[in-house]
This record gives C-alpha cells, sequence and structure tokens, in this order.
C-alpha cells in the first residue's frame, strides 16, 4: 500500500504524519507538495496539522484552493480515505469535503496537551482497530479548534453515526469540563456522508508509540491499513 | 470599464459563539465603558475591481465573499461599492 502525505506551505505535522504511516503501515509513504496535480497513485491521504498559508483569514481557507485540492476531492468522491488532523481537519471543512466549521477556542486560547477522546463508532476504514467507547489519551495542539455547525446538521451527523471522537474524562465521560475548545456536542473528529473522509483536531500521529507518551492513536494506523489490505484482496 | 473601490464587512453571524467579542466586551466594561454589550469583532476587506457597472462589481463581490472570503457557516457579510475613481 501506499500513503501519501501533503505538504502545503506551513504544514508542521507532515513529517510526524510520515513517520506515524510509515511506522506503522505496511509499505511506502510519500510526500505530496501542495502544488502537484498528481496524488501519484496513493491508497490514502493525509491532510496533516499546521498553520498553512499563516491561517490567513481563516485557517484552511487559502490551503482549500490548493491545485492538489483537486485531485483531493476526485480521489474522496471515488471512495479514497482521506484523513485530515487539527488545520487538515480545518481544510476539509473549507473545502465543505466536512460539514461545519472551526473557530476560536472558547478560551481564546491556544490549547497544547494531551486530552482524552472516546471512540464512539468502530467502523473501517478508520476506527475498527479501536473497540467502541475505549478512551485514548491524544493531543491537541490548535488555536481554531472549536466545532461548530447548525443544529440539523449535528443532529444528522449524530443519527448517521458520523462522529467518530467525542472529548471525555478519563473515565470516558462525555462533560462540559472534558470539553477544551467548546466543540459542540464535544465533537473532536467526523466522517463525511460515505464514511471515507475524517476529519479530527487530536493528534494521533503523534501517539503512536510509548516512547511519545502514548500508543493510543496507532489502532487508527493499523485500522487505515487494515482497510487498504482489505481492499487490495478484493480488487 | 471604470475601477470601483469594493469594502468587505465580514463579522461573526449572527447567534454563533463568539469568544473574541465577549473578551473585548468585558475589557471595555472593565475600562469603565457600562453598558457595552453584542461587542463583535469582524473583518475588513478592501479591494479594487474593474467592472463595466456598479451592479456588475456587486455581482463580482459577493461571488467572492460566497467563495471565499466569509465562510457561510459561521459570517455573515456585506458589500459597498464605493466610488468610481477616475475615468
Amino acid at each position: 500500500m501506499k500513503v501519501g502525505v501533503i505538504t502545503f506551505p506551513g504544514s508542521n505535522c507532515d513529517y510526524d504524519c510520515y513517520k506515524a504511516a510509515q511506522e506503522v503501515l505496511e509499505g511506502e509513504t510519500i510526500f505530496l507538495w501542495h502544488k502537484e496535480h498528481d496524488l501519484r497513485g496513493v491508497d490514502a491521504v493525509f491532510l496533516p496539522g499546521g498553520f498553512s498559508y499563516g491561517d490567513y483569514l481563516r485557517a484552511g481557507a487559502i490551503a482549500q484552493l490548493s491545485p492538489i485540492m483537486n485531485e483531493v476531492r476526485q480521489f474522496a468522491a471515488a471512495g479514497g480515505p482521506v484523513i485530515g488532523i487539527c488545520n487538515g481537519f480545518q481544510i476539509l471543512c473549507e473545502a465543505g469535503m466536512l460539514p461545519g466549521a472551526l473557530i476560536r477556542n472558547r478560551s481564546l486560547r491556544f490549547i497544547s496537551r494531551p486530552v482524552h477522546i472516546r471512540v464512539e463508532q468502530s467502523r473501517p476504514p478508520f476506527t475498527s482497530e479501536y473497540g467502541a467507547g475505549r478512551v485514548l489519551r491524544v493531543p491537541i495542539a490548535h488555536g481554531e479548534g472549536c466545532y461548530i455547525a447548525d443544529e440539523p446538521v449535528l443532529d444528522a451527523l449524530e443519527a448517521e453515526g458520523r462522529v467518530l471522537f467525542r472529548y471525555c474524562t478519563p473515565d470516558g465521560e462525555v462533560t462540559e469540563a472534558a470539553n477544551p475548545n467548546g466543540s459542540a456536542r464535544n465533537i473532536a473528529g467526523i466522517v463525511n456522508e460515505a464514511g471515507n473522509v475524517l476529519g479530527m483536531m487530536p493528534h494521533p500521529e503523534r501517539a503512536v508509540e510509548p516512547l511519545l507518551g502514548s500508543a493510543d492513536g496507532a489502532p487508527l494506523f493499523e485500522s487505515l491499513g487494515a482497510h487498504l489490505t482489505s481492499m487490495m484482496i478484493y480488487k | 470599464m471604470s475601477d470601483f473601490q469594493v469594502e468587505v464587512r465580514v463579522v461573526p453571524r449572527e447567534g454563533i459563539l463568539d469568544p473574541q467579542g465577549k473578551a473585548v466586551a468585558g475589557a471595555l466594561k472593565s475600562l469603565g465603558f457600562a453598558g457595552v454589550d453584542h461587542v463583535h469583532v469582524g473583518r475588513l476587506v478592501t479591494l479594487s475591481l474593474s467592472a463595466a457597472s456598479p451592479e456588475e462589481a456587486q455581482h463580482a463581490a459577493v461571488a467572492m465573499c460566497r467563495q471565499l472570503l466569509a465562510n457561510p457557516v459561521t459570517e455573515d457579510f456585506d458589500v459597498r461599492i464605493l466610488e468610481a475613481a477616475g475615468s
């Protein structure tokens, strides 16, 4: 399998993503530059965290107009897995590939610390290797991570099982106090209607081995690997 | 074609959580400006635009807002076409 990590000007988690994908997944990981017009045959795409275009205008607003995003849109429309982490999530929302938006944290502060999130759905291609209800400890590092959407959109996300992760206490309780940024309904990660485009604010790629303080992010990569392997068998 | 000055005002959508506006409201109150409420912080985008008519300039500016300058999920915008400079 081959996985691509897109580098935008201002991306700063692209190497973390690359390293995590290489470590956990079998196969090849490559970098893709935002100006390219070709995904070079990758089986999955990562939009990494960072501050693409200096967060000018709004976080992700300019990056979503990068040339390579046309290819990413087509790839996603054809069912290809796309994972946007942190700034990548913001880019996917700005691109209209995921509903809603990420606005300034309720506290107005940039928050960089480990948080707990609960896996709400155990399903391919991103969370099949987690049991539903499992609590993960993963870092967040963002100033604009407060997820909002209109009430009907939030209701649809819930009804369709598209909320994959929610901020929670270490015991897995979803409480106001465990919500670091003010996100609606403690939402930390969602997928699109087809389930193949994931956006999440926490950083699983920074938690793939105990040396990093947590290996709770690794199963996300393993889930993706299992999905890609099954796709290859059925191809 | 004439040149138009375009002003685009982007503000947080009514009813949307606006922590920045809230913080500024608190700061203004602490300065002694009692009675301050409903503070919102947005941004102003100015640009010059070559167009055949004010209507065409308005039309183009609204399209710019929808596609880039404002996020319809979180922001409202309004467009002002100022004087045609020269020509």
